[in-house]
């Protein structure tokens, strides 16, 4: 087998930054390595040379290798007693300053998360107060998310997810089955707004009084974990959360003093400093 | 009095093993001097769902604390370190670890096979790797990765195993310097600390 050394992370990154504006340069190491060497085996390229060659010759290919790159791997309702927290204690918080709640899901993958969120709003009655916007660096996935179908073999865990999180009602009654798959009650994300942006490069664009990004940022090293994470206090209204994922933490970052912990087993922060 | 002939460079020590290999662990763990110096990081196959409980029932015993690191901690001399619960614990540059929650690998997450990869590739030579008791394959490459560059492989002697498949897979792919019970594991580990302290 090829073994990808740092020096050929290196060319790559550069590569892709220079000429496709995606810059991977901050990833951390030991997961972006092995995702090209997936990305090597799955298409069989012989060395990194050659997939830097097709790269270089097809510029079509670079959507299809950075959905290859990134890991999309998700799950609705992933850690219940999260979910269950959000009902029970964010979101009647916020909902005392505000009728209308705006979320951010940055890094929304296939869509599961948004879903999750989506059934919780609409079980406490207020989804329709809610505005959300869900983004990925990733196109591909982004269609995938819209379109609310997933396979029905996922569904097993995600049921049991539902279960412990003690939703009101079963959760296939957000969906019906058809040949295998899942279609969701597309009901449900009527008012999500869908959209590509990349968390490296992208401006902030809107203020939210509630951000998730969970199993985003372990893909990337200090560096850019402290960047996105000024992007996401900027981002935020003060008072708004900030949820990352259940293995994450933000206290040892350069604004973490404009952070509170509200709950540290569940990763939830919130900005307390402009 | 020397008897597995180690040299003094290790960095650190990787275990793999899955929740049947509890005893085992904790007989290894509980018998390691508080002052032992080098980071011992364990991938164990472990309930997806369950994210307490497995490194407290850990902690009870042992007299360096094992905690489940969060990602990007740093790694740090003389701590016991757990994979957490559905995600796959791997060895960054720069001594930290960065968490993933990739496919499953062998059926697993977390998995043996990229803690230890992830770990070899950090470590190069300076890594001892060991692999206890389990159902799957899950590990065995990992081994040989460890193999392939230089580091010291040990798997728990089968006939000591409940379920053997395993230390018997890693076997099958790449050389074992060691194979040894429960207690020798133990023992060498003590031999390694005594050549550190030196
Ligand atoms: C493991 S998924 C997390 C999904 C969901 N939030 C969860 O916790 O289950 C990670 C997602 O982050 C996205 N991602 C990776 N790098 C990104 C970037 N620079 N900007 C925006 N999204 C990114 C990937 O495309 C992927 O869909």
């Amino acid at each position: 087998m090829n073994e990808v050394e740092i020096a050929d992370l290196r060319r790559l990154t550069e590569v892709i930054r220079e000429k496709y504006n995606y810059d991977f340069s901050n990833y951390a190491m030991s997961s972006f390595r092995r995702r090209i060497q997936r990305v090597l085996e799955l298409y069989k390229f012989s060395s990194v040379d050659a997939l830097l060659k097709r790269l270089q010759d097809e510029p079509r290919f670079v959507k299809e290798f950075v959905s290859e790159v990134t890991v999309n791997v998700t799950e609705m309702f992933r850690d219940p007693s999260f979910w269950r927290e959000l009902r029970d204690h964010v979101l009647p918080n916020i909902l005392l300053n505000t009728q209308s709640i705006s979320i951010w899901h940055a890094g929304c993958s296939s869509g599961e998360e948004v879903f999750s969120m989506a059934i919780l709003l609409r079980e406490m009655g207020i989804l329709n107060k809610c505005k959300i916007i869900a983004t990925d660096l990733d196109a591909d996935i982004i269609q995938r998310a819209k379109s609310g179908v997933y396979p029905l073999k996922n569904m097993e865990l995600n049921q049991k997810n539902y279960v412990r999180f003690q939703g009101q009602a079963s959760l296939d009654k957000y969906y019906r089955e058809e040949q295998g798959k899942v279609l969701m009650d597309k009901s449900l994300i009527e008012h999500v707004s869908f959209r590509e942006h990349n968390l490296v490069s992208g401006a902030a664009f809107s203020k939210f009084d509630l951000v998730l990004c969970r199993n985003v940022m372990i893909y990337f090293n200090q560096t850019l974990q402290n960047n996105v994470l000024k992007l996401f206090h900027e981002s935020l209204f003060k008072y708004g959360y900030l949820v990352v994922g259940s293995k994450e933490s933000l206290i040892w970052c350069e604004i973490a003093n404009k952070f509170i912990v509200v709950n540290n087993e569940e990763k939830i922060y919130k900005k307390v400093k402009d | 009095m020397s008897k597995f002939n180690l040299h003094n460079q290790y960095k650190a020590i990787v275990i793999g093993g899955s929740a049947g290999s509890f005893q085992v662990i904790n007989k290894i763990l509980n018998g390691l001097p508080s002052d032992f110096d080098l980071p011992v990081i364990m991938c164990l196959h472990r309930l997806k769902h369950v994210r307490h409980g497995f490194v407290e029932a850990l902690n009870i015993k042992s007299s360096i604390t094992i905690e489940e690191p969060s990602d990007k901690d740093g790694i740090k001399k003389g701590k016991i370190y757990l994979a957490p619960s559905n995600y796959h614990l791997c060895i960054e540059l720069g001594n930290a670890f960065s968490l993933s929650t990739e496919e499953m690998v062998n059926n697993s997450r977390p998995s043996i096979d990229i803690t230890l990869e992830t770990a070899s590739y950090v470590y190069k030579n300076k890594l001892i790797g060991i692999l206890l008791s389990g159902a799957n394959r899950d590990g065995a490459l990992g081994m040989k990765r460890i193999k392939d560059r230089g580091g010291l492989t040990i798997v728990q002697d089968p006939s000591e195993c409940m379920i053997d498949t395993m230390p018997a897979a890693a076997m099958k792919v790449t050389h074992i310097d060691h194979v040894l019970s429960a207690q020798q594991i133990l023992e060498l580990l003590l031999e390694l600390h005594k050549k550190i302290k030196i």
